[in-house]
């Protein structure tokens, strides 16, 4: 039976047994729904050419042949907080537990660029990730962790080179070489100019930084991811789906011209690229979203960047649940939500996953609550069935067509943003972050008319006590790691510091490759607010712009 | 005459880099006819309390997400006392444990409102308790 036999089918299926036309539904993201799909709404779909195979070109079933089937996703759970050996007692519990990566947060000060007895680090010490101030306090962080065997992601943007030159310095005392080392940096500034607000240097030497880590790392640290591009904070910062795959294109394309000017050959970084992305709460809608990504991204690298390395063209992501769909009240009804969650991170095809503790909407997660969410994983990933088979819901009436739709509505979006000039054109304007905002305000107002539920917020409220047993961050954190920065001052071999910050400032004015002297630094022990002194005295600070 | 417009600044204290919400905030006070200044992130207190004096506003809304409010509230407080600033209405946002929020009213915070409020319960408690 063909498609127009099938849609005047469906017409009269309509008229039969709808009494009145449904009422209107958007997806979450703003998608008009039909109520019911199918082969009518695929009238071009072309399996080979829309879908083809898993661990092939255009990898919209998946990016491995046999996906979880051969090994399933890296369970990586983000933590961090406190001092290095608070968050080292962290990591050994979860790696006892059975997650199977280590995903490390750093406190403000350390992202920002500042060591812990800067005035303004004043409150921040080791609130919302570990206090790390110098190559010392990396030491404990990584104590007893085999980092020949252990992959790490840091999230780590404006002050991956130095967070990066310390895991090297570490690796090394470890015994472990460059060479041998696995992780990802997040290493993703422009997205922090319009979502997440870690950033320090204005754009252009950001790049630089950014491709120094390419070009240093192809080279010495050739298993090491050294981007993630982060898709995630624009959709916390109130992106649709389309918008939160289109924008982090956009900036992922940027990264990759600025590293072919730089001279390099895109087969040799591109690969190395990865990605995170959100987990929002519409299930079939990010499943579809993953899966369009996928797709499209494949597309751009081989057709636009013209990549030849199949590596280079697929899209490996890491996924975390969505923060902003937590809620403060009846905080248990987390675990329904980022189970699902999780869920469509899986069906999506993700490499790796973390998902939110049920208490997060309130502060960072206890031991117990983590562990629900590494057993979230592990039930998915043992007991339901949905990693048997490679992307079990592909061939959906609904799911292809919103696949479809997605990639459609981001392509238009990088369209209009090559118009607009590219992703750094686009973030100087404003534009990004007024199209997030717009999306922002329209879903909260959504919220607020009753037109969205959000179960026990806008709808089946219950008076409840406060929740109990919260972590709390010791403000003495601070004290500790000022004292400790006192006692490293006062005994490492300061002329060599002096000297390797000179130098860092001598090429820093030039244009030499900032990862070695940055490694330089660190070995002799000088602390990340000294390395970040001389950048900023170099490079200047960015100024944003303000839109609301 | 007409009544004078509310005037309210927005402000993101600390290094904390969550503004979603503050704007949300922001806008949602504009659309109610109030006048907003959004003083955008990083803020130090004391920038914040100098801008309170320089627009001369009616209301300052604070939002922290990292957990520095224990910090930078009171400091913030401690400096618009300094500084002899009266009658203003001063609100805290964010991610602010139930257990801290009596000792931030101690210091003169009128309200401390969390994730999951209405950007309606926020206008219509400024539009009450502003001292014009």
């Amino acid at each position: 039976m063909d498609e127009k036999e099938i849609s005047k089918e469906k017409k009269s299926w309509q008229a039969r047994c709808l009494k009145k036309p449904p009422e209107r539904t958007e997806s979450t993201s703003g998608m008009e729904l039909d109520v019911l799909y199918t082969p009518a709404e695929l009238p071009d779909f072309d399996y080979l050419q829309n879908l083809g195979y898993p661990g092939e070109y255009p990898f919209t079933r998946g990016i491995q042949p046999t996906m979880y089937r051969g090994r399933v996703w890296s369970m990586r759970q983000y933590s961090g907080f406190a001092t290095a050996e608070e968050s080292n007692r962290r990591y050994k519990f979860l790696l006892e537990q059975g997650q199977t990566g280590l995903s490390v947060a750093f406190d403000l000060p350390t992202q920002i660029g500042y060591d812990s007895d800067h005035p303004i680090s004043q409150g921040e010490v080791g609130k919302v990730g570990v206090a790390i101030d110098s190559l010392a306090d990396m030491e404990v962080l990584l104590e007893g962790i085999p980092l020949d065997k252990v992959s790490t992601s840091m999230t780590i943007n404006a002050t991956a080179p130095i967070l990066m030159a310390m895991y090297i310095a570490v690796a090394e005392k470890q015994g472990v070489k460059p060479a041998d080392l696995r992780g990802t940096i997040q290493n993703d500034v422009l997205k922090e100019y319009v979502a997440r607000g870690t950033y320090i240097f204005p754009p252009q030497p950001s790049m630089r930084l950014i491709t120094n880590i390419f070009e240093y790392c192809s080279r010495e640290v050739p298993q090491w991811n050294t981007i993630s591009v982060g898709a995630y904070h624009l959709r916390e910062a109130g992106s649709t789906a389309a918008q939160e795959v289109a924008f982090a294109f956009s900036i992922a394309i940027a990264y990759l011209e600025a590293g072919v000017k730089a001279g390099l050959d895109i087969d040799n970084f591109a690969p190395r690229l990865s990605w995170i992305f959100n987990t929002h709460i519409n299930f079939l809608e990010e499943v579809a979203k993953f899966r369009a990504a996928r797709r499209l991204w494949a597309r751009i690298m081989k057709e636009r960047l013209r990549s030849k390395d199949p590596r280079s063209w697929m899209l490996r992501f890491h996924t975390q649940t969505g923060g902003c769909t937590l809620t403060a009240q009846q905080p248990l009804n987390n675990l329904i939500r980022t189970t699902f969650q999780a869920m469509a991170a899986v069906l999506g095809g993700c490499q790796s996953l973390a998902v939110c503790s049920y208490d997060e909407a309130l502060a960072l997660p206890t031991e117990e609550s983590v562990r629900l969410s590494l057993r979230t994983q592990q039930i998915i990933a043992h007991e339901s069935g949905v990693v048997d088979t490679v992307d079990p819901l592909g061939g959906s009436y609904y799911l292809e067509t919103m696949t479809d739709e997605i990639e459609k509505r981001a392509m238009e979006y990088i369209e209009k943003i090559d118009r607009l000039g590219g992703a750094v054109a686009a973030i100087e304007k404003g534009y990004i972050q007024q199209e997030i905002q717009e999306s922002s305000y329209r879903y909260q107002k959504e919220l607020e008319t009753g037109k969205r539920t959000w179960v026990g917020v806008n709808k089946y409220e219950v008076k409840e006590p406060p929740l109990k047993g919260l972590l709390k961050v010791d403000p003495r954190v601070r004290d500790v790691q000022v004292k400790r920065l006192a006692g490293l001052r006062a005994t490492r071999n300061q002329k060599r510091v002096d000297e390797s910050l000179q130098k860092l400032r001598e090429v820093a004015k030039k244009d030499g490759n900032l990862m070695i002297p940055i490694l330089d630094c660190v070995r002799v022990y000088g602390t990340l607010g000294e390395i970040c002194d001389i950048l900023r005295s170099v490079f200047g600070e960015y100024e944003p712009i303000v839109t609301v | 005459m007409a009544e004078r417009k509310i005037r309210v600044l927005v402000a993101k204290p600390g290094l904390d880099g969550h503004d979603r919400g503050a704007k949300v905030i922001a806008r949602a006070l504009r659309d109610s006819g109030m006048e907003v200044i959004y003083t955008g992130l990083r803020q130090t207190p004391e920038k914040i309390v100098s801008a309170v004096v320089q627009e001369d506003v009616d209301a300052l809304l604070m939002s922290i997400l990292s957990g520095a409010h224990d910090y930078l509230f009171p400091r913030v407080m401690e400096l618009l006392r300094e500084k002899g600033v009266r009658d203003l209405l001063v609100l805290g946002g964010g991610v602010i444990p139930e257990e801290d929020i009596p000792s931030l009213k101690g210091l003169g915070i009128a309200a401390v409102f969390g994730p999951g409020t209405s950007t309606e319960t926020i206008v219509q408690y400024v539009r009450e308790n502003v001292k014009l």
